[in-house]
């Protein structure tokens, strides 16, 4: 690492004595680069064995990479902390703007820890961090107003971050997520929570200066090779276009679309909710993460009327992706956009995951529909597939939690389902809900071998969509050695913070080029063993928190419906799992 | 003849700051200290962006205001930068109505188009360019012609 790189700096907050302070790290930098690397360190320095998820003891790691500022599409701020959801590992990634605004302020990390006596928000301004009262703004309806008022109130406009939580983070909703920037989120496994627990409301970040390089020549040069890449290559043009919403009819095609809580992964009325069709009737806009050029975030635009007065009108932008039209729409067996918009809206408005959301409202709907529950849990609203207002509600309930069975949603469909049945067709993994892939045994291996239990851990849809399409047979050591493989890969890139759909732009040699012009001398081999380590040190965090590889619940519904490859072999799983628990 | 960045049609602009890290690699190092573009939210992502650049004026405000003839007219509209002579007093940065005069606070100077082009050439939804300036005289014209939507007055920066 250069020397006069503020990489090094990590910024500890104290929630509690409303203090900070900035330490010098460079050695940890040198050996874990940044992101996801130094974060699994800094959480085994800052977390207790045990620790309460909710409690003072638990921190917040925020850590960005040497690449951040200075190459296109690292964008990505890498957050780890106990989870609330599952009791384990959180780990999540945002982009928006905040990596290049936690480097532009000059650290490498921040660390919080603590819980406030009141509520705050937290601005860091370069060298400055003020904590300021937030009380006004705790209890909020939206978290779109928090945000306004927090983007008028701090300086910054163009660099800064705005990171806060809505209502569910305040109340505490496991799943209650963070978001960065109106449209990004640390989504997944309840940061927003731990927010909230520490009545922590937001942070603004912002900061302006230089980065130093090793050698400006090589430097410019490798920019414009990776811009050129990140502009030209048809993968990313895709993104760009139609987004990851252009997965919808492909995946329903083979199959692999989760439709009404997984009873079928084939959705007939896919055709309504897919990429193409969103892309002509109701896209607004497109927009980037910091220093990307691929602009892949696509706003859908929302209108609608006043029910009683005439000739009023209000039109919100709704981000949409693949994961929150499967959770809010094909998983929920509707296909009206507009209400398939005002649902998601809804869980922005809330700060709600709408992955962990839509999955436990399909959950509560078969639920219903089996009579495990009745209205009278349901606070009298009728959920049925497609049924929006219902769902909307119910939405609104699970933060406001005016009973027992609402309190058990805000704990997500695997816990509800521990308390009222159903287990069966309860879609979490590891604790945590499904993505939107029902390809083979690899997506759902790769769902409960993840350190964070995501598809984005090692993109296991892509080793069954590659057997289904060549008619191969998996296996479930083949299985296991390639999640791992992969899942390992990308230990690298989320330490350098890179966007994963990125992925295919920075290749190892790629990798080591970066790293040589910020001064990181590391070869082939160096990276290997760093990826290595890095994801057992999780692996090794997780085991020390009550994690049981051979206990993994296994939903009964995936042996049941379909996919691509065939039905799916309980044995073939639990065998894989094994595997990977031995070598990781 | 002068050349300006025209900004074609910030309705397409993604945020992705493509251009701003451009301008503040041309002297080969990283970070956004000097970056002469400045792009932003038009008050919340969900309105869309405003690019900021310097317009060239053929009349320039900031210069009128330098206290140390530190920024003298670029003949054909715009202003030119001595660092040497510049005091920092932001005087400069108070008198441009477009707010396009951005601070390089490492350095405690003004950052100023230098109207090169290099960031239109890492824009990549042509929302850039750089253009001729048409000679005021020649025209009859002695204020810019109106502006594209993307430069506004000098708002929240
Ligand atoms: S900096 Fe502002 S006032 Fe000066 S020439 Fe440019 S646009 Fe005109
Ligand atoms: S900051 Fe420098 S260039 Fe600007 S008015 Fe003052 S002396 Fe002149
Ligand atoms: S034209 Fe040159 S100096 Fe002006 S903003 Fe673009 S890169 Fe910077
Ligand atoms: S490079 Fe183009 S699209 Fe990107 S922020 Fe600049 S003007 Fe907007």
């Amino acid at each position: 690492m250069l020397k006069n790189d503020p990489l090094s700096r990590v910024l500890t907050i104290d929630l509690t004595r409303r203090r900070f302070s900035v330490d010098e790290r460079p050695e940890l930098f040198e050996t874990a680069l940044g992101g996801a690397g130094v974060a699994i360190r800094l959480l085994e320095e800052e977390c207790k064995p045990g620790t309460d998820p909710l409690g003072p003891g638990n921190p917040i790691v925020l850590a960005v990479g040497p690449l951040v500022g200075l190459y296109p599409i690292a964008s990505k701020t890498v957050a780890m902390f106990k989870s609330p959801h599952t009791g384990n590992l959180g780990e999540s990634h945002a982009g928006g703007r905040s990596a290049v605004a936690i480097r532009m302020a000059g650290y490498g990390a921040i660390v919080i820890r603590g819980v406030s006596t009141s509520p705050v928000y937290v601005a860091i301004e370069g060298g400055h961090v003020y904590f300021r009262d937030a009380s006004a703004l705790w209890g909020l309806h939206s978290a779109y107003t928090a945000g306004t008022i927090m983007r008028q109130r701090e300086s910054g406009a163009g660099v800064r971050s705005i990171m806060r939580i809505g209502r569910a983070g305040e109340r505490g909703v496991s799943y209650a997520s963070v978001i960065t920037e109106t449209y990004r989120h640390f989504g997944r496994l309840g940061l927003g929570a731990v927010f909230g627990s520490k009545l922590l409301k937001g942070v603004t970040i912002s900061g302006q200066r230089s980065l130093p390089v090793a050698d400006r020549r090589a430097y410019r040069t490798l920019y414009d090779a990776l811009y050129k890449s990140a502009t030209e290559s048809p993968v990313m043009k895709k993104y760009h276009e139609l987004g990851t919403a252009v997965n919808v009819l492909p995946l329903n095609a083979m199959g692999a679309l989760p439709t009404r809580n997984l009873q079928s992964g084939h959705f007939e009325e896919a055709e309504a909710i897919s990429g193409e069709r969103l892309a002509s009737e109701y896209l607004g806009r497109r927009v980037a993460c910091a220093h990307c050029p691929v602009a892949c975030v696509h706003l859908g635009t929302l209108r609608l009327a006043y029910p009683k007065e005439p000739y009023f009108y209000k039109t919100s932008m709704v981000g949409y992706d693949h994961e929150p039209i499967f959770a809010m729409g094909s998983l929920l067996g509707g296909s009206d956009v507009s209400s398939m918009f005002q649902l998601l809206d809804e869980a922005e408005v809330q700060g709600l995951d709408v992955m962990s959301a839509g999955v436990t409202l399909a959950w509560a709907t078969e639920a219903l529909q089996r009579g495990l529950i009745s209205v009278r849990e349901t606070d009298g609203l009728e959920l049925a597939w497609g049924n929006y207002p219902a769902y909307i509600a119910a939405t609104q309930r699970i933060v406001s939690q005016p009973n027992d069975f609402y309190r058990a949603l805000a704990r997500g469909a695997d816990y509800a389902a521990s308390v009222y049945g159903g287990a069966d067709y309860a879609l979490t993994f590891g604790k945590n809900e499904m993505p939107g892939y029902h390809t083979g045994p690899g997506c759902h291996l790769g769902y409960l071998t993840g350190a964070r239990h995501s598809h984005l851990d090692s993109a296991g849809y892509s080793l069954d969509q590659r057997a289904a399409a060549k008619g191969e047979t998996l296996t479930p050591d083949g299985v296991a050695n390639d999640l791992l493989e992969e899942e390992r890969w990308r230990q690298v890139l989320t330490s350098l913070v890179i966007c994963l759909f990125a992925r295919g732009v920075y290749t190892p040699d790629i990798v080591l080029k970066a790293l040589a012009t910020v001064g990181f001398d590391w070869t082939a081999d160096d990276l290997t063993r760093f990826a290595a380590d890095t994801l057992h040190r999780k692996q090794a965090f997780k085991l020390r928190e009550g994690f049981d590889p051979s206990a993994l619940r296994i939903p009964k519904r995936i042996l049941e419906t379909p996919t691509p490859t065939g039905m799916i072999d309980e044995g073939f799983i639990r065998r894989a799992i094994e595997t990977y628990a031995q070598q990781v | 003849m002068a050349k300006r960045l025209a900004i074609l049609d910030a309705d397409r602009c993604v945020g992705c700051q493509s251009c701003m890290f451009a301008c503040a690699r041309r002297p080969g190092v990283g970070g956004l200290s000097a970056s002469s573009i400045w792009v932003r939210s038009a008050g919340g992502i969900r309105k869309g962006y405003v690019v900021v650049v310097c317009r060239a004026c053929p009349d320039p405000p900031c210069s009128r205001v330098c206290p140390t003839d530190a920024l003298p007219m670029r003949p054909g509209g715009g202003v030119r930068l001595k660092p040497d002579l510049c005091i920092g007093c932001h005087n400069c940065a108070e008198a441009c109505p477009f707010g396009a005069v951005m601070w390089d606070h490492e350095q405690n100077k003004p950052e100023i188009c230098v109207y090169c082009g290099y960031c239109a050439s890492y824009c990549p939804y042509d929302v850039l360019a750089l253009e001729e300036i048409d000679d005021p005289l020649a025209t009859g014209f002695t204020t810019p012609t109106p502006s594209p939507e993307g430069n506004v007055p000098h708002a929240e920066k």
